[in-house]
């Protein structure tokens, strides 16, 4: 059988895992009567892996503050303003088509009240649903110090949180510590603790020290996209509980998480 | 938050992984991320769901990047792909320096630093590459052979090899 002759473009392809198998067998039957060209490709695949592991660790690192993690006010206002507008076109239009359908009053007029884009879920929760989303699900490297270390984390965080600080055990609930990391809040760092279940189901606690201007909370629950967050103040403390998990479940973790924190 | 916010937001660490490799320096590099997320957060809206969110905001980092190429705010090598490649490391001080992988990425033509980093790092297939930086697949091959070869002469101390030209 004739074989179509390997190019440059087959010999990244190969090292890029682009081939299907049989031509897979094929570049490798190539390269194996031609050891320079082997030397070569072992090179250009040495490349990738010094390239990964000089830049991957940029991912652990805290996102600056400078980044935005919503929409400037100016625009927050324009999308709200033109969702509005659009809510008004659109509910006035089907108030005309509908106009002879005697379509009932309260019906139409729950249109025009229906608010154009919910917003004020406080900065505690949605704080910690966005550190939720960014670290939870990074495979390879979803916190700084890990669980084995678990001391060195209570002290390090401690420290620099300046207030003693230790993740809950939430083992009986089904929950293993993964780790913490420590990332930038308004005007200092919070701290994140990231537990597992058994389905890799993973589960986040934000812990903020600037709340002393907030008065203390019940347990409080937001709806952030796909992730559920139950939150509550307690002093100088902001903890946010975040997961993708059902909202009666967190309800149950966060009551433990809370009788713990009670205790400590 | 819309899962498309989520979405957007979820893809800053790997915008800054990214931007990192690029332009080399922390400040420079965040400074393009923060660009790259004001213009994404602005243009959210025109997203379309159910496309390649990551294609997408990696070609908006891309324009900015090379707009900002272009005004001489961050330091490139202008370069086109028929520009011959000069030949560098005449000196032995030289050659040594460029061992390290991080000072060889910085001297590769920024159009096949690109390419060479969305494959190592992001994992794009050529096709989601000729996607995000709109070119042909056939540029984004040759641009591929080419930052490697030169990588690897850099690497190994000696100047990177003289592309081949038809002589008529």
């Amino acid at each position: 059988m004739k074989q179509h002759p390997v190019t440059e473009a087959d010999l990244h392809a190969y090292i890029d895992g682009a081939l299907p198998p049989s031509r897979c067998a094929e570049v490798e039957a190539y390269l194996a009567q031609r050891p320079s060209e082997a030397e070569r490709l072992q090179a250009y695949r040495a490349q990738k892996n010094e390239l990964r592991a000089l830049f991957n660790p940029v991912i652990d690192e805290p996102i600056p503050p400078s980044i935005p993690s919503r929409p400037r006010r100016r625009q927050w206002r324009m999308m709200r303003f033109a969702a509005g507008v659009a809510i008004a076109i659109v509910s006035g239009f089907a108030g005309w088509l509908l106009h002879d359908h005697a379509m009932p009053d309260l019906q139409a007029r729950a249109w025009h009240t229906r608010p154009a884009i919910s917003t004020g879920t406080p900065a505690l929760a949605r704080q910690a649903a966005i550190a939720h989303v960014v670290y939870s699900p990074d495979v390879r490297h979803p916190v700084e110090i890990g669980a084995d270390q678990e001391d060195q984390l209570v002290t390090w965080l401690s420290k620099r949180m300046g207030t003693p600080i230790r993740p809950p055990r939430l083992g009986k609930l089904g929950y293993e510590l993964i780790g913490g990391r420590l990332l930038p809040g308004q005007s200092g760092p919070v701290a994140q603790f990231m537990y597992h279940d058994a389905s890799g189901q993973r589960l986040t606690l934000y812990v903020s020290t600037e709340q002393s201007h907030n008065k203390d909370t019940g347990f409080r629950f937001a709806e952030e996209g796909p992730v559920n967050v139950f939150y509550w103040i307690d002093g100088k403390f902001g903890y946010a509980l975040s997961a993708g998990t059902g909202k009666a479940e967190l309800a149950r973790i966060a009551t433990a998480v809370y009788e713990q924190l009670e205790k400590s | 938050m819309e899962p498309d916010q989520v979405q957007l937001i979820a893809c800053i660490p790997r915008l800054r992984r990214y931007a990192r490799a690029l332009v080399g320096s922390r400040g420079e590099a965040d400074d393009l991320v923060q660009d790259t997320m004001e213009r994404g957060w602005s243009r959210l809206a025109a997203w379309r769901r159910g496309s390649d969110m990551r294609a997408w905001l990696f070609g908006i980092m891309h324009n900015l990047y090379v707009d900002q190429a272009r005004k001489g705010r961050i330091d490139t090598e202008e370069l086109s792909d028929n520009t011959p490649e000069p030949a560098i490391g005449a000196g032995h001080a030289e050659r040594l320096e460029v061992r390290d992988m991080d000072a060889a990425l910085r001297l590769l033509p920024a159009e096949q630093r690109e390419i060479i980093l969305l494959i190592a790092l992001e994992e794009m297939t050529y096709e989601e590459i000729a996607a995000t930086l709109r070119i042909p697949i056939g540029t984004v091959m040759s641009r591929l052979a080419r930052g490697r070869e030169r990588l690897r002469a850099l690497m190994e101390g000696r100047p990177a090899a003289t592309p081949l030209k038809v002589v008529k």
